[in-house]
């Protein structure tokens, strides 16, 4: 099986890596920068796991639920 | 002096603070410290367990994310339930908040920078077993070193922390004033450190392993270790 895993901050929370990248594009010209949030991207691949295990390490493991939240896609 | 207190100090890949700890704890009488290995599964006969600073894991993830399921988590868990003393200092205040022992969690800081420096502390209680031999409002000057301290938790998590005084000290000036300067990086309320709803388990981001010997330029962090020496003592005499 492969996943994708994607976390990212919840809304509500401040991402300060996230705000000065979005400084730094201010910089380079990039005009109107309403919003930059940085999560994470995680591939797995994985012999045998069902779904719900998959969702039971993306909640435990993978994030933080007071403060990200994440998404697993199944690929294959 | 017969030994009035057994404490495990838990040493995880990456921990280290470990050894500061032990020292710190070693110089008061009567206490005896040690290190166990964090694949270790019990913790019995301990009467205080410390969870050190350190980058446990690399700090892979998360702070504290792949410690806190470390096989001696289940012991620490277990104490904790049982009423026994726990204090987490720095990425063991991290640890503690991935393991769900303490509310909240622990964010980059802010500034987005690494803060490594001596600040102070306001003791905002002394109705727990890690500030009891100190005075209420009584200002510490104990070092910080972490890039990932801000406190973080929802409105009703931070009202139950006010409303049942488990905010045990705020990031202060010199003079005890809790203001946005003396916030080194971004914690809600200036908050410093917290205690569970039980007052047993304490976490904090300062090191006041680090401030116990006047060699080492202080000894404003003797008072939480008395406390905790204090406490279990009163537990024992009963």
């Amino acid at each position: 099986m492969k996943a994708v895993v994607t976390v990212m901050p919840k809304p509500a929370i401040l991402d300060p890596a996230g705000v000065a990248a979005g400084r730094a594009m201010e910089h380079l010209g990039l005009k109107g920068v309403r919003s930059v949030r940085i999560g994470k991207s995680i591939e797995i691949e994985v012999d045998g796991a069902d779904e719900k295990q998959l969702h039971e390490i993306c909640h435990d493991l993978l994030s933080n639920p007071v403060v990200e939240d994440y998404k697993l896609e199944i690929l294959s | 002096m017969p030994s009035v207190m057994k404490v495990a100090v838990i040493q995880f890949p990456g921990s280290n603070c470990d050894t500061d700890c032990q020292a710190a704890l070693a110089s008061f009488d009567g206490v005896k410290a040690e290190i166990v290995w964090h694949k270790e599964t019990s913790l019995a006969g301990y009467d205080a367990i410390v969870l050190p600073g350190g980058f446990s894991y690399g700090d892979y993830l998360r702070c504290g994310s792949i410690a806190r399921f470390s096989p001696i988590m289940g012991a620490v868990r277990a104490a904790a339930d049982a009423g026994v003393l726990v204090i987490g200092i720095c990425n063991g205040f991290q640890i503690l908040c991935e393991a769900g022992l303490l509310p909240g969690t622990l964010m980059r800081n802010k500034g987005l920078l690494f803060r490594c420096e001596s600040l102070h502390l306001r003791v905002e209680n002394n109705d727990s077993p890690f500030t009891s031999a100190m005075t209420k409002g009584e200002v510490l000057e104990i070092p910080i070193a972490h890039g990932e301290g801000s406190f973080v938790a929802d409105a009703e998590t931070l009202k139950q922390l006010n409303a049942n005084n488990q905010i045990l000290v705020r990031y202060c000036d010199a003079k005890g004033n809790v203001s946005p300067e003396a916030n080194p990086n971004g914690s809600l309320e200036n908050i410093a450190g917290i205690c569970s709803h039980g007052r047993n388990v304490f976490g904090l981001m300062p090191h006041p392993e680090r401030v116990c010997d006047p060699l080492l330029g202080g000894t404003d962090g003797r008072g939480i270790f008395q406390s905790m020496i204090e406490a279990v003592q009163k537990t024992k005499a009963k």
